[in-house]
Order: C-alpha cells, then structure tokens, then sequence
C-alpha cells in the first residue's frame, strides 16, 4: 500500500522544524516514529502535502534527570525508555513503555509523538497523567510550557498550535511512599488496549493512603480521571473493601463505546478488575515491594 | 534542509553494500528493498504494522519496513535476512529454525528470524518470557510457536550467535 504523494522536508533543527511546518500550513504533518502517522497515510485516513521529518534532528532524543524531575526529548524511542535505568526508577514509566506494542514499534514510536498524537488508546496519556508532567513545546519564534492535563483537550486533539511541536516531556519523579502501577489488557501485543488503568497512591507508614490519582485509558475521548475513586481511597487504609470500592466508582467513571475491541459493558466490567489490580501493585510498590506491572496480552506468561 | 517531492536522494548501506538512489518520498523501506534492491526474502504480510513478516534491523534495531519510510533510512545500515549467511553458511539462528523445524509455510521466517537475531543481541540468555516478549510483533499463523520457541532457545543455547 502506498501513502499519497507528499512533499519531504528535513530539518536539522527543532525551530526549522516549527518554521517549515508553521510556514506550508495545517495540512503538513509532523513525522515523529511514524507508527500511527504511516499506518494512516497507507490507508489513506491521513494524507497530508507535506510530512516534516523530525528523525534527523541531533539532540532531541534524550533522559536526563535532575533535581528530582526526569526529563524526555520528544523523540526519544519507547524503547530507549523501557532500557532506561532512569526512567526505570519510577517503576509506572516502565509499565507503560515496555509493553506499548511489540519490540518493532517500541524501537520508532516516540514519547512526543504519542503525546502530541493524542490517541484516546494511547499508552502515555492515562500514564503520565498519574505523574506531574509538563510537556515543552516549541514554536515558529517562541517556545512555552503547559501541564498534560491542559495539553489534551479531546481525542486526537491537543492545544498544540499550527507550527508549535512537542520538545521535551518532563515528569516530577514521585516522593518517597508514592508510587504507581499501569495496568493494559489487549488481545496481544501489536494492538491497542481494551481498556487500561494508571494508579498513583501515597501510602502513609501506618497503611493510610493519603493522596491517589487514578487514570483510565481506552474508555473516553481523553484519558478519564476517576476522581470519586480517588476519594473512596484517600485517608483510608487499603483494605479490598476499599479498593472494591474505588473500582467500581471509576466503572461509573468510564465512559466506553462498543466496538471491535469489546462491548461497553466489557470494557466497564474490565476497568473494575484493572483499577483494582492497578491499585494493590501501585500500593505494594508503594510500600516499598517490586513487582511486575505493565500489558497483560495472551502469550505473555 | 533536504527537501524534495518527485525525487529524494537515499543512500542507504544494506547488508554491508552501499546503495545511492534518488526515490519518492513516499516509497516504504519495504518496497524499496524488495522492488528496487530485488531483496525478496523481506515479506510483506499485513502491510498494516502488525504481523512482522517484513521485519528487519535498522542500525541493529528490529523495525517494521512496511512502516518506515525509505528516505528515513538514508545514513542507515540495514540488515535483511540475505544478509545472515556468511560465506555460504547460515547463520546460527538460521541453522537453529532449521534444526528446530521453527517454520511451517515459511512466510513469516525471514521476520521471525530477524526479530530473534536483534533479541539475542540484546540479551544472550533470554528467559522464556524475555523470548515470548521479544517475537511479540511478529505473527505465525501455521506452527502454533512452539517450534519457534524451541528453535530461538537452542539458538540462544549456542556458544556464537553471530
């Protein structure tokens, strides 16, 4: 299958890259790993005039921490983030990039572009919104900053300007007795998930949890902030009766559509069952413990 | 800033030998290898970024080519599976499907064996799980894997990997 034809622009530099697609105009497009962009021009759902390769520009892949908060080039790989002995210290950053797809994907998709992609399916979204995380952005003769929270505003949209790119994500590593687990179930591994859940607690030295975010991927327009579940869980301790009820105030909280990948009241029933798991891993690792978290697909052991 | 519409320059290094080429932009690494290199052995299968059948390794890393374009290889090394065999011996992965009987209709194998290849350059001795992770990407409609398994840890088991 063959994409329209469309002009190539490389840039060497991230401001070039603003100025050449702020100057051919809406219709040109960004190519970060190109794993969603690709697979949409072959099928002609995306045909842009102009793609704007950012793969040839020195520096902006990069994880770097300092004082307490790591930070993302744009184009740094998925992979370069589930091998990242920085990036693994915060445990629910490698949840997310280690299981995104398969090892292919892993080794083009990029952090920036799947942020900016804004993909109601996609893995960093429900993820990073657990965290603190700041996303740079850089634009023809300027450059700001603003919280992921105000930088999603629908599906496949974000308050990215024509011209303005993804330059850096930056994330608050969590304080000491916080910590978070994502938890994505999928058919197997190349797809996207069927409903996923993010889970932060802070747990007290006496058991209490006192502050928790939990995130639900796949089953709304944007990444969903459970906040009712949230509140079933802070002051309390941990108990399953707790978490039963967290869960199933983020299954209110969902707000799926039938298709493909399951029927509503699927993905509803499957976000009950992952916010909990999300929850006791996130509480554990909290605690101090290790454990596994991240996709959950047939075949995975 | 290289710009073009028609005509792109490419030089890319496969399997040790260096192509130059002007291509469309739009032509995928895929089509480039098999219709202007006449580089066959790289399958096309789903041409959607899902089965792997046209795998191969982009600067030592594991990429679907159906889904890179071929200017974005231009500076790269890329090895596809003609480019295991050395001096008319497979390579050990090779030899380790074949032993193994790792394949059935055999369409899938030339990114089967590409995938295992960047796996085991990764990690030597990769667990069962490391193993099942690592051909995620890469699907097999007629063995049910087992052989697969079986051949990607014997080969992980050989003293040279290549």
């Amino acid at each position: 299958m063959y994409p329209n034809s469309f002009r190539y622009f490389r840039p060497s530099t991230l401001e070039e890259a603003s100025a050449t697609l702020s100057e051919l105009g809406e219709d040109a497009k960004a190519l970060a790993g190109g794993q969603s962009l690709i697979p949409l021009m072959k099928l002609r759902l995306s045909s842009p005039s102009a793609l704007v390769d950012l793969n040839f520009i020195p520096g902006s892949s990069y994880i770097r921490r300092s004082n307490g908060t790591i930070h993302f080039g744009a184009m740094t790989r998925h992979a370069d983030i589930e091998n990242s002995e920085i990036a693994s210290r915060v445990p629910i950053l490698h949840d997310c990039a280690a299981g995104i797809a398969d090892s292919q994907v892993r080794n083009r998709g990029t952090i920036g572009g799947s942020v900016a992609e804004a993909d109601p399916s996609g893995d960093w979204g429900p993820v990073l919104l657990t965290l603190d995380t700041e996303v740079h952005v850089i634009g023809p003769g300027s450059s700001r900053t603003i919280g992921l929270p105000e930088f999603f505003l629908d599906a496949y949209t974000t308050v990215l300007a024509p011209g303005e790119l993804v330059k850096e994500i930056a994330v608050k590593a969590p304080s000491k007795n916080t910590a978070g687990a994502y938890v994505a179930f999928k058919r197997c591994a190349p797809v996207y998930a069927n409903a996923s859940a993010a889970a932060s607690l802070t747990v007290e030295d006496g058991g209490a949890c006192s502050a928790a975010r939990i995130l639900l991927g796949c089953v709304g327009l944007t990444a969903i902030r459970a906040s009712e579940a949230e509140a079933a869980l802070i002051g309390k301790q941990l108990t399953i009766k707790t978490i039963e009820t967290a869960a199933e105030a983020a299954m209110a909280a969902a707000d799926p559509q039938s298709d493909m990948r399951g029927s509503a009241e699927y993905k509803r029933a499957l976000v009950r069952v992952l916010v909990k798991r999300a929850i006791h891993i996130a509480a554990r690792r909290a605690r101090g413990e290790r454990v596994e978290a991240g996709h959950e697909y047939v075949g995975r052991i | 800033m290289l710009e073009g519409f028609d005509r792109v320059p490419v030089h890319v290094r496969v399997n040790g030998t260096l192509y130059e080429r002007t291509i469309e932009p739009r032509v995928l690494l895929v089509d480039f290898i098999r219709e202007d290199l006449d580089l066959t052995g790289t399958h096309i299968g789903c041409d959607t970024t899902y089965c792997g059948a046209c795998t191969v390794l982009m600067n030592g890393a594991n990429v679907k080519s159906c889904t890179v374009f071929a200017v974005q290889a231009d500076g790269s090394e890329i090895t596809t599976i003609e480019g295991l065999a050395k001096d008319g011996k497979l390579h050990p992965v090779q030899e380790a499907f074949a032993a193994n009987h790792g394949l059935q209709c055999g369409y899938c194998t030339p990114g089967l064996i590409m995938s295992t290849v960047y796996l085991l350059s990764t990690k030597q001795k990769p667990t069962d799980q490391e193993i099942r992770k690592g051909i995620a990407g890469n699907t097999c409609r007629c063995t049910g894997y087992q052989n697969i398994f079986k051949a990607i840890r014997a080969a992980a088991a050989a003293d040279d990997n290549g």
